[in-house]
């Protein structure tokens, strides 16, 4: 299980997450929803401890997440970015098994989880065999997804995911995903501006917006129960923006 | 990255090792760099051959009294030709001393010692124009009292000399407006282009007739004695007898000053190599007489005491025609071309193994880097000659202080290079390493330096270029490499000779870089090349 309590994070005079409190029950997937600059991708950073909170304190199965504790939690974690953050220096493979090389894996126990993944993710293995900048966006995000489930961690954190893809791999890979989490069991933590991912992928969703909570619940709470304008402002401009209603006043709620 | 790297470290190792060591059966032969300087050295290492006591090395062209007198006084070399006058003003100190015996004793607590007079003394003189000298009715020393209008050119130890111009102007009374150092070599294209008036020149100098100058009279006598004498350390007549004994049969008093001159203008005139110049003496100062033994013993001054003729005299010469030009031997070029590689190997790995964890260290530790970088930045705007003479008074002459300077001036390129290339890595890719489990060394070794290798294979291609550059200059302090020949062209004015070294140094930069171009498809990953 992964908890906030009242996590406050400033970076000079801006504060990045003003009093954050938020709980992921094991076992479920939970979005971060919000536009960019509202402090999201901080809470993913927070949860990794890459980032050391002011104010409040990380919780990871009940272990708050410090300068001592940090390297051994981050082990329970797998890590997802934009773009997959594949090493440009290295194949796919090379990527999706530095992990397990650097725990001491023999070979044939690495090759063998590289195969399993590799089906998972629907990856071809002579796909593996390329560098980043020789395959599509959507290959480096699957690749990228491979790496962070290489050594099976319980926690997986994914931090826009799919930003970087067009409509259709986005879409594609947003079924996948879904597929993937109910299968896996993992307790999931997703970061995305994409109301249609967070109302696909989220068992609970927590809105946010400059560092603050603004409604924590399911989609149906967020949807039908508002607790603020901002609310269904956010969730009305996105539908039509991404319904590609030509409404380009609407998509002003979106800031 | 890693053998090369070690094969590189055991070469500098090596390198120095040999560098350092004074290995016995070897008579050290040094020089000046001057024309005369070279040729007494030359004669000094064929006398040594030809006894076949010692081998020969030849470490001629060292520069001035202070670096010539420094690598003596290490070990750096075992005998080199001076003057009584340049021994008791400029080494011991002590201008009152003036004959070879009472300079002997004080040279004894120092562990060296000097031979008796060569038979000639090259005392400075004061030289103009034929030209200038008849239009001015220039004589005498003294007569350049009312001309403070002539430009005059110097080389710089005369012109901070007591013996040298400081005392000669006040002695005389003379001043003048336009006094500039310049390098000996020079200055006699100077003065023949016109663009100077009165230069310091030697006695014997073989220059004097080509360039129609004129001594000036030093008729009160200023001017102390420079008897020539081979000035050598004191284990030498020890360790070598036969040797020693032969070089005083044959130099002393066997050398006047109008032959020594004839000699330089051998050399400078004709444009003979020195090596022939040496024979052309020894062949010479050896009698018809084909019967004399070369154990033979002294004779007292007879001229049957020279080395026997028939080994030297038989060997071909090269151009020995008047206006052949000088040329350097394959063998020789070779010889200086391996050194060159090896002070560049050497040099660069040195500067690998030193800057590549310097810029590590600058990257991870900010505020300290900066200081750090500042720092080999700051050692970088020496002149890189300048450097070189630093190293002198810390390690002697030679390959190993030429070693550590080059070392110090190919460091900024690396260290600066792995700093930019590590701080440009996306903080997202280093986060990344963190999450997935990898230490330090692993981040270090698999992420970091391969992210950031294109930068640094960049600074050291940089750096290799530029040392096979700076590299040249090694031979102001021994180092030896194409600089040699940069040395010996300008000291003996002979601009071919300069060329050939210049056009080496330039062949083996593009050498170099051919060889980076290689080197990156090695060293920097598939997945980086563009």
């Amino acid at each position: 299980m992964i908890a906030l309590r009242e996590v406050t994070k400033r970076f000079g005079r801006s504060v990045a997450l003003d009093r954050v409190s938020l709980e992921v029950k094991a076992g479920t997937t939970h979005v971060l929803l919000g536009s960019s600059g509202s402090g999201k991708s901080t809470v993913l950073r927070a949860i990794l401890g890459l980032t050391t909170p002011d104010d409040g304190v990380v919780l990871i199965d009940g272990t708050a997440v410090d300068a001592a504790t940090r390297t051994s939690l981050v082990k329970r974690m797998g890590y997802v970015v934009q773009d997959g953050g594949l090493y440009p220096h290295l194949t796919g493979l090379q990527n999706v098994a530095l992990a397990a090389m650097a725990q001491g894996w023999p070979r044939a126990r690495i090759q063998a989880r590289v195969d399993e993944l590799a089906v998972m993710a629907g990856i071809d293995a002579g796909i593996l065999g390329r560098y980043p900048r020789e395959i599509s966006g959507g290959q480096r995000q699957r690749i990228g997804l491979m790496r962070a489930l290489m050594l099976d961690p319980p926690i997986l954190l994914l931090d826009e995911p799919l930003a970087a893809l067009d409509p259709i791999v986005r879409a594609e890979l947003q079924a996948q995903l879904g597929r993937l989490f109910a299968t896996l069991g993992k307790t999931v933590v997703l970061v995305t501006h994409d109301i249609r991912e967070a109302a696909l992928l989220g068992d609970t969703i927590t809105l946010m917006t400059s560092g603050r909570v603004v409604q924590q619940g399911t989609f149906a709470d967020l949807a039908e129960r508002p607790a603020t304008p901002f609310v269904s402002q956010f969730l009305t401009a996105q539908t039509l923006v991404s319904g590609n209603a030509a409404a380009p006043s609407a998509a002003g709620g979106d800031r | 990255m890693n053998g090369l790297g070690r094969a590189l470290l055991m070469a500098v190792l090596a390198y120095s090792a040999s560098a350092a060591g004074t290995s016995d059966g070897v008579v050290r032969v040094g020089s000046k760099s001057f024309t005369e300087s070279y040729i007494i050295a030359e004669i000094i290492a064929q006398i040594v051959e030809e006894v076949g006591e010692a081998r020969v090395a030849r470490q001629v062209g060292l520069g001035g009294t202070g670096v010539t007198y420094r690598a003596l006084e290490s070990g750096a070399i075992d005998v080199y030709p001076e003057y009584t006058g340049t021994i008791a003003r400029v080494i011991v100190k002590d201008p009152t001393l003036v004959s070879v015996d009472a300079i002997r004793a004080r040279l004894e607590p120092r562990g060296l010692t000097i031979s008796g007079s060569l038979g000639f003394a090259n005392t400075y003189a004061l030289a103009v124009g034929a030209e200038t000298a008849q239009r001015l009715e220039l004589k005498t020393v003294g007569d350049l009292r009312g001309h403070a209008d002539l430009r005059a050119a110097f080389s710089s130890g005369f012109l901070e000399r007591d013996d040298g111009w400081p005392g000669l102007a006040r002695f005389y009374g003379l001043s003048l407006a336009h006094v500039d150092v310049m390098e000996h070599a020079l200055t006699y294209r100077a003065i023949a282009a016109r663009q100077v008036d009165l230069m310091d020149v030697f006695s014997t100098d073989g220059q004097l007739e080509r360039l129609q100058l004129v001594l000036l009279d030093d008729d009160r006598h200023f001017f102390p004695d420079y008897s020539a004498v081979l000035f050598a350390r004191r284990d030498l007549p020890a360790r070598f007898p036969r040797t020693w004994a032969r070089l005083r049969e044959v130099l002393e008093d066997r050398i006047d000053h109008r032959r020594m001159a004839r000699l330089n203008a051998m050399a400078d005139l004709d444009r003979r190599p020195v090596a022939d110049v040496a024979r052309a003496f020894l062949g010479a100062a050896s009698p018809d007489a084909g019967t004399v033994s070369s154990e033979a013993r002294p004779a007292s001054g007879e001229a049957g005491t020279a080395p026997g003729k028939a080994g030297t005299a038989s060997r071909p010469a090269p151009s020995a025609s008047p206006e052949a030009h000088r040329w350097t031997p394959p063998a020789e070029l070779w010889a200086l071309t391996r050194d060159h590689l090896m002070l560049v190997l050497a040099s660069l790995a040195a500067a690998v193994a030193l800057g590549l964890p310097m810029g590590i260290a600058a990257a991870r530790y900010r505020r300290a880097g900066q200081v750090e970088l500042s720092v080999i930045a700051m050692l970088q705007t020496i002149p890189a000659l300048a450097l070189l003479m630093f190293m002198i008074p810390l390690f002697g002459i030679g390959k190993v202080p030429a070693l550590i300077a080059l070392s110090l001036y190919a460091l900024l390129p690396v260290a600066r290079n792995t700093y930019a290339g590590m701080i440009a890595i996306e903080p997202q890719l280093l986060e990344i390493a963190f999450v997935l489990g990898l230490g330090r060394l692993r981040r270090l070794l698999q992420v970091e330096l391969p992210l950031a290798s294109i930068s640094i294979m960049a600074g050291i291609k940089t750096a290799a270029v530029m040392t096979v550059g700076t590299a040249t200059l090694a031979a102001f302090i021994g180092g030896g490499g194409y600089g040699s020949l940069i040395v010996r062209g300008l000291a003996l004015d002979d601009t071919a000779t300069i060329l050939v070294g210049a056009a080496g140094a330039a062949v083996m930069a593009l050498a170099f870089h051919a060889l980076f171009e290689l080197l990156d498809r090695v060293a920097i990953p598939r997945g980086l090349r563009r």
